[in-house]
């Protein structure tokens, strides 16, 4: 592997890696160059790539960055919630600025710490659950990559009966013509704690970069956590999410992905309930306008009776903008009384735009309740016509309708002040995107 | 004083004309109604106002204060001062009323001005109590799940927020039990006065009780049959319209 130097170093000559990293995570780093180079590129014709665009895969012109060059700008430009339990800022894969949680909330075992201090200080927690579930969805080697790369990000651990009341918040920032970044997320809601953590990507400029991030989930028996992404990656951006959540008895986890920017992104989501009473929401609002495309896969994966998953997805299409969904429900044998649901709606406004849903079913287990649907749709002319009538002119009158659709899923955040913040974000790049 | 004229209207939908040659004289101060059996047009005559695109008009005109608007969008001839209480209002699934009435608001606004918030609410729940609509309702999304009621009660409360210079009235008390015919009633007369003309389309006499129309006109196929004062109201509620749909009847205004 390359050393570290300060300038940027071609992706595909192993990871510029700085920091203090224990053995069993280099060993780790290690692991992942060895897959990645091994593990072979998507083509057209694989199933777990139908639909999307392997063309955009092409990763040999992005480096590992440099340090970005105003610090104190990116972290001025971390604007959010206002009010959070913690606060940390990452830019180019380099720590900028954090706020540590307030000293009673650390006291009650609270934990917030990048993942580079956590793999010395939580070895055994983090070794444990970081990139622990198989990436079943087709980016196996993309997850390699992530694993060899200069991982950085926070690492949570809520302890057993604490509920933090504000959400934690983090920023990733990439800054840089070509620049790769490699985000990373990793919380363990112990037993009946509750958490909210809000993951905010975003360009310091709109040049084309490459994101390559991944979260990892594990919420045990009784615990809620809240987790919500926000993607404004640049409109020339190549981003891969991969997500993986373990939900524990009686425990509840809500995924947001809320995908703005990125001109090709492929999220992968994947949802295992693991004892019963387990449920998983799996929500997500996509944009695609101008030439992005985005493309979700998803796996709702019961392994034991009784535990409940709820996927809605809703893309909004614009200009020449494409997404693919492909999700499936399994059941494992045994897992009986499951009740999993999956819905994904896509609104075009376009008539160059296009929607691809691939639902699926994989049931080996009686007496379930799975149901499935997709359904594609524009703007309904009655409604337009009612908004029009009262004197909103038909760019405010669509935008309203949109947004209204997208309110379906932005209605599931409880907490109103996140669900308002991540409305403003949303209501804006709408607007951007209806313009063309 | 302003006027809305209709002028000799013919209005096709397809191949199939709807208002064959409808005249109409509508000025600001005034209380028009508007009867006449299912289908004969009441409710096209009123989208047609609003610029429903679904509707083509085939000759004739449409005149506001001696301006015809029919190369005026929809959106234009509501913000210049046209309101349509919907015959069947649509439900608009995740926009809330408060939003909904703040962005067509705010489209009246000159460009760069931004509605101002606590002047708007003061308004908005002014309005409610007028209709006596409980505040939840400012949440809730537009006429989603509403009873047929409450969705006649939300078109007169939109109109009450927009103040337009002519209202037309699609069978506003359809679905109104009497209590809320009253309350709604009072929520119209309150709009009623010398900057305001209404035409209000109804099947029922006893709406007329409550807004006190000025004129009343019978239209029968697409045309206007008869007009009178309120009088005509209680014939036609006695007699029905057979009366009126006799040949020679029809002929009337051909
Ligand atoms: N969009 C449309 N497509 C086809 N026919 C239409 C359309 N709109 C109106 N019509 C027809 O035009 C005629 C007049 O309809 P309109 O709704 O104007 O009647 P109305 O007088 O309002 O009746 P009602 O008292 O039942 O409300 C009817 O025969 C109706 O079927
Ligand atoms: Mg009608």
């Amino acid at each position: 592997m390359a050393s570290a130097s300060v300038s940027g170093v071609p992706l595909m000559e192993g990871a510029l890696v700085e920091g203090q990293w224990p053995e069993w995570f280099v060993a780790s780093r290690q692991r992942g160059w060895a897959e990645f180079q091994q593990l072979p590129a998507p083509v057209p014709k694989d199933e777990k790539w139908r639909f999307s665009n392997v063309k955009a895969l092409a990763l040999d012109g992005f480096r590992y960055p440099a340090p970005v060059a105003d610090a104190a700008v990116l972290v001025e430009r971390s604007t959010g919630l206002g009010e959070s339990a913690a606060r940390f800022i990452f830019a180019n894969n380099r720590l900028l600025a954090a706020t540590a949680p307030a000293a009673e909330l650390v006291k009650a075992g609270l934990v917030v710490m990048t993942l580079e201090e956590a793999a010395s200080k939580h070895a055994d927690l983090a070794e444990k659950h970081f990139m622990a579930q198989e990436v079943k969805l087709g980016s196996a080697k993309y997850a390699a990559l992530h694993r060899s790369g200069p991982v950085n990000g926070v690492f949570i651990r809520v302890p057993k009966n604490l509920e933090v009341a504000q959400p934690i918040e983090i920023f990733h920032w990439v800054e840089g013509e070509n620049s790769a970044v490699f985000p990373h997320t990793l919380v363990v809601c112990e037993r009946h704690s509750k958490a909210t953590v809000v993951d905010c990507f975003r360009s310091a400029d709109d040049q084309p970069a490459f994101a390559c991030g991944v979260n990892d989930l594990v919420v045990e028996e009784g615990a809620k956590l809240n987790y919500v992404a926000v993607q404004q990656w640049s409109l020339a951006t190549t981003a891969f999410h991969l997500n993986s959540t373990t939900v524990g008895r009686d425990a509840s986890c809500l995924g947001m992905q809320v995908n703005l920017g990125g001109k090709f992104v492929r999220g992968e989501s994947y949802s295992r309930m693991v004892a019963e009473g387990a449920r998983s929401d799996m929500l997500s609002v996509n944009i695609a306008g101008g030439e992005q495309m985005i493309d979700q896969r998803t796996f709702q994966d019961h392994a034991k009776p009784s535990a409940t998953s709820d996927l809605l997805y809703q893309n909004a299409l614009t200009g020449k903008g494409r997404t693919v969904f492909s999700g499936v429900i399994r059941v494992e044998p045994g897992a009986h009384k499951t009740d999993a649901y999956q819905k994904v709606r896509n609104i075009v406004l376009s008539d160059e735009a296009e929607a691809n849903s691939m639902p699926g079913l994989e049931i080996e287990a009686d007496d379930v309740r799975c149901t499935h649907g997709a359904t594609t749709s524009q703007v309904d002319d009655r409604e337009l016509f009612y908004l029009l009538a009262r004197g909103i002119r038909p760019e405010a009158a669509q935008q309203l309708l949109v947004m209204g659709f997208f309110n379906t899923v932005l209605d599931r955040l409880s907490d109103a002040r996140l669900r308002g913040h991540i409305e403003g974000l949303v209501e804006k790049r709408l607007s951007a995107a209806l313009r063309g | 004083m302003k006027h809305l004229k209709i002028d000799n209207l013919h209005v096709s939908i397809g191949d199939r004309e709807i208002l064959r040659g409808l005249s109409l004289d509508l000025p600001t101060g005034q209380v028009h109604a508007i009867m006449g059996p299912n289908g004969s047009g009441k409710s096209t005559l009123a989208k047609v106002i609003a610029g429903h695109p679904d509707y083509t008009v085939t000759s004739g005109d449409i005149l506001f204060d001696g301006e015809s608007i029919l190369e005026m969008e929809p959106d234009a001839r509501a913000r210049k001062g046209i309101f349509l209480a919907f015959q069947y209002p649509s439900e608009i699934p995740g926009v809330t009323i408060a939003n909904f009435l703040r962005a067509a608001l705010q489209a009246r606004l000159p460009e760069g001005e931004e509605l101002e918030a606590t002047e708007y609410y003061a308004k908005l729940y002014e309005k409610m109590d007028l209709l006596e609509m409980p505040r939840t309702f400012t949440s809730r999304a537009v006429n989603e799940g509403f009873s047929g009621g409450e969705k006649k009660r939300c078109e007169i409360l939109q109109m009450a927020m927009l103040q337009p210079t002519f209202a037309l009235l699609d069978e506003t008390d359809s679905g109104l039990d009497i209590d809320a015919l009253k309350i709604v009633s009072h929520g119209v007369n309150s709009l009623r006065g010398p900057e305001t003309g209404m035409l209000v389309i109804t099947h029922y006499q006893r709406l007329l009780n409550y807004i006190v129309p000025d004129f009343v006109h019978v239209m029968v196929n697409g045309r206007i049959v008869e007009s009178g004062t309120k009088e005509l109201a209680l014939k036609l509620e006695a007699e029905g319209y057979d009366w009126a749909t006799e040949p020679e009847a029809e002929a009337v205004g051909a």
